[in-house]
């Protein structure tokens, strides 16, 4: 209760500093940056151009950056419950043009103030970084990479870009052995060997991290999928069992249907799906819709739906025209149960709501039970739907409901 | 489902449950019309139990530690024993709900059923009918639902026009007497459905059947 209060009243004040991870979301080459911006709370732009200029000052910013690669933590996987978002950046055209704008400027004044490193690594460098661009681009792209060989081999992801970013490396490659002939007469096949094993790393490498990437990520998510699974075998055996045995004293008619919701409501975590998920489904809109007049009413509604289908505007109204047939199921027809039942097929949506109720005459509805026709009827006639009232004096009523899904 | 009518006096009934509270909670409910041979709250306890009772029907819970439901049916019908099985369950996860009935339960309700239909239901499982609540009715329309793969039985894999229309009136709250002067048909055709139905569950062997279970279950 005092954190709550506190951090309410200093939010701007007292915000606890983020540890210093390295960033997923936010990355050019390893997060560091935008992780060490985040920490310090300043621009990851400023962080960049902090260590290239420091990279410039021999190297120092270079070895800096890749230590703190190595040390620091990698941020946890933002929203693997979330629909997957694309976590690694493709950089646009304008934005890869840049770099290389920056990183030829740079190398010019390299050149300039003589620190230049010599052309026989110069041109290499540039050729197999311009490759390896290229091949990572790629490979952030498609999720068919996953397994390069396999998909290269049969024909499937062989595209023209990685043919050229695999031919740069490879010309990287040549262009280092030849220019340093000097360096090859006095060593021995032992350097070419490392160039070789060089390039072909950096043709790899893209896959290599997101197939280890992906990995971790579906570690983690089935982790996460046994946790829930045991929980909801724990619970099942204590609390469920508990809330049905409540059920079953009828006095407290508060009691019971508090105990209804509280199980419906611990039902729908334990065997529903996945809660970034929910909310978007037919099912769950029923259920919820059912748990509402439970609670309201203090009746008991048995909802049952078969198949599924996206919420949409008219999937909605149905929801709508439905929620008010079990409401005034359960207020006007003097019985306690409402079955509402609900399928889902490949041409239409049909709902049933059905009471053992009084019943009443449809042709001399009262005054005070427009809701029928306004709220049910009408609603489902505007969405090209129809609904039918099937009620007999001390023989309950159904309404059934039919909305035609539009061919897409 | 409709008040007992009949009286089920006769009827001797065990009752399995890990829950002693539950136990006897449904033994003083049914003890009004039914004879309580016995009861277990575990999975030994329960197969020696019932065949050392023999009962008529068995109140079977879904989830025990040790093999659980299925448990107690599979050692019980080792053990050569003729009694009925029906669930009563707070689960309402298709993947038990239709293992239960598939390891060969009659039917299936949830505990939060009354008493009077619980006796009606105890009743029409000794009578060798099925009990179908609209839950289960619902659990067995989706399973059969998707018709994408290729029946491999049809006798088995797929429910007739009838059956289908038998269930979907179950699973709107109607009980056999009304689906009956719904369909134009005798309540024992009702039944003849249902269990055909049931029949097809336990003995299908349609891929669709356990992957939709698993599917439901977590995602």
């Amino acid at each position: 209760m005092a954190q709550v209060g506190v951090r309410r009243g200093g939010e701007a004040a007292v915000v606890p500093r983020p540890r210093l991870e390295r960033s997923r979301s936010d990355r050019v080459i390893g997060g560091v940056a935008a992780g060490i911006g985040h920490h310090l709370g300043i621009e990851p732009i400023v962080v960049r151009i902090a260590f290239v200029v420091l990279a410039l000052a021999a190297g120092f910013g270079l070895v800096v950056y890749l230590l703190l690669w190595l040390l620091a933590p990698q941020a946890a996987l933002e929203g693997a419950n979330q629909p997957r978002a694309r976590i690694l950046v493709r950089p646009s055209l304008g934005q890869a043009l840049g770099a290389g704008l920056i990183l030829a400027g740079v190398m010019l004044l390299l050149l300039v103030t003589g620190f230049w490193f010599g052309e026989e690594l110069a041109w290499p460098v540039t050729l197999a970084a311009i490759g390896f661009a290229i091949l990572w681009a790629r490979s952030g792209e498609e999720r068919s990479a996953r397994w390069p060989l396999d998909a290269v081999l049969t024909g499937r992801v062989f595209s023209s870009r990685m043919l050229v970013g695999s031919l740069l490396i490879l010309a990287a490659m040549v262009v280092f052995l030849l220019a340093n002939t000097s360096l090859r007469a006095a060593g021995s096949t032992l350097l070419a060997v490392f160039v070789a094993i060089g390039g072909l790393a950096l043709i790899v490498a893209p896959w290599a991290w997101s197939m280890g990437r992906d990995l971790i990520e579906e570690r983690s998510q089935r982790v996460r999928t046994e946790a829930r699974a045991e929980m909801a075998a724990h619970l099942h055996d204590s609390v469920l069992q508990t809330l049905a045995l409540i059920q079953r004293s009828p006095e407290q008619r508060e009691m019971v249907t508090l105990a209804r919701t509280q199980e419906r409501e611990l039902r729908a975590w334990l065997y529903g799906r996945a809660p970034a998920l929910a909310g978007a489904r037919l099912r769950d809109a029923i259920d919820a819709m059912a748990g509402r007049v439970e609670r309201e009413q203090h009746a008991k509604v048995e909802a049952i739906v078969v198949g599924d289908a996206d919420l949409d505007e008219r999937a909605r109204a149905l929801v709508s025209a439905v929620g008010e047939a079990t409401l005034n199921a359960a207020r006007h027809s003097g019985s306690t149960e409402v079955s509402v039942y609900v399928e889902v097929e490949e041409d239409a949506i049909s709902a049933y709501v059905r009471d053992h109720g009084t019943g009443f005459d449809p042709e001399a509805v009262a005054a005070d039970r427009r809701g029928i026709a306004d709220s049910i009827i009408g609603r489902m006639e505007r969405h090209g739907g129809s609904a039918v009232v099937n009620s007999r004096r001390g023989a309950g009523t159904e309404i059934v409901m039919r909305l035609p899904r539009r061919a897409t | 489902m409709t008040a007992p009518t009949r009286v089920a006096s006769g009827v001797s009934v065990f009752v399995v449950d890990d829950h002693e509270l539950f136990r006897s909670g449904v033994r003083s409910e049914l003890s009004r019309s039914c004879r309580i041979v016995g009861d277990a709250g575990t999975v030994d306890d329960a197969v020696a139990g019932i065949v050392e009772a023999d009962p008529d029907v068995v109140l079977l819970d879904v989830h025990m530690p040790a093999g659980g439901g299925r448990g107690v049916i599979e050692g019980v019908r080792t053990a050569g024993s003729k009694a009925q099985f029906l669930a009563l369950s707070v689960s309402d996860a298709a993947e038990d709900v239709i293992g239960i009935i598939r390891a060969g339960a009659r039917g299936y309700v949830t505990k939060s059923i009354s008493a009077d239909e619980l006796v009606a239901a105890v009743q029409r499982v000794h009578d060798g009918d099925v009990v179908f609540s609209p839950r289960l009715a619902g659990f067995v329309l989706d399973a059969f639902a998707s018709e994408s793969d290729e029946p491999i039985d049809p006798e088995l894999d797929l429910l007739t026009a009838r059956e289908r229309e038998t269930l979907r009136f179950i699973a709107r709250g109607y009980t056999y007497k009304e689906v009956a002067s719904e369909l134009h048909i005798s309540v024992k055709t009702v039944e003849t459905h249902v269990s055909a139905v049931l029949r097809k569950l336990q003995l299908s062997n349609r891929y669709e059947l356990t992957r939709w279970a698993s599917d439901r279950r977590l995602v």
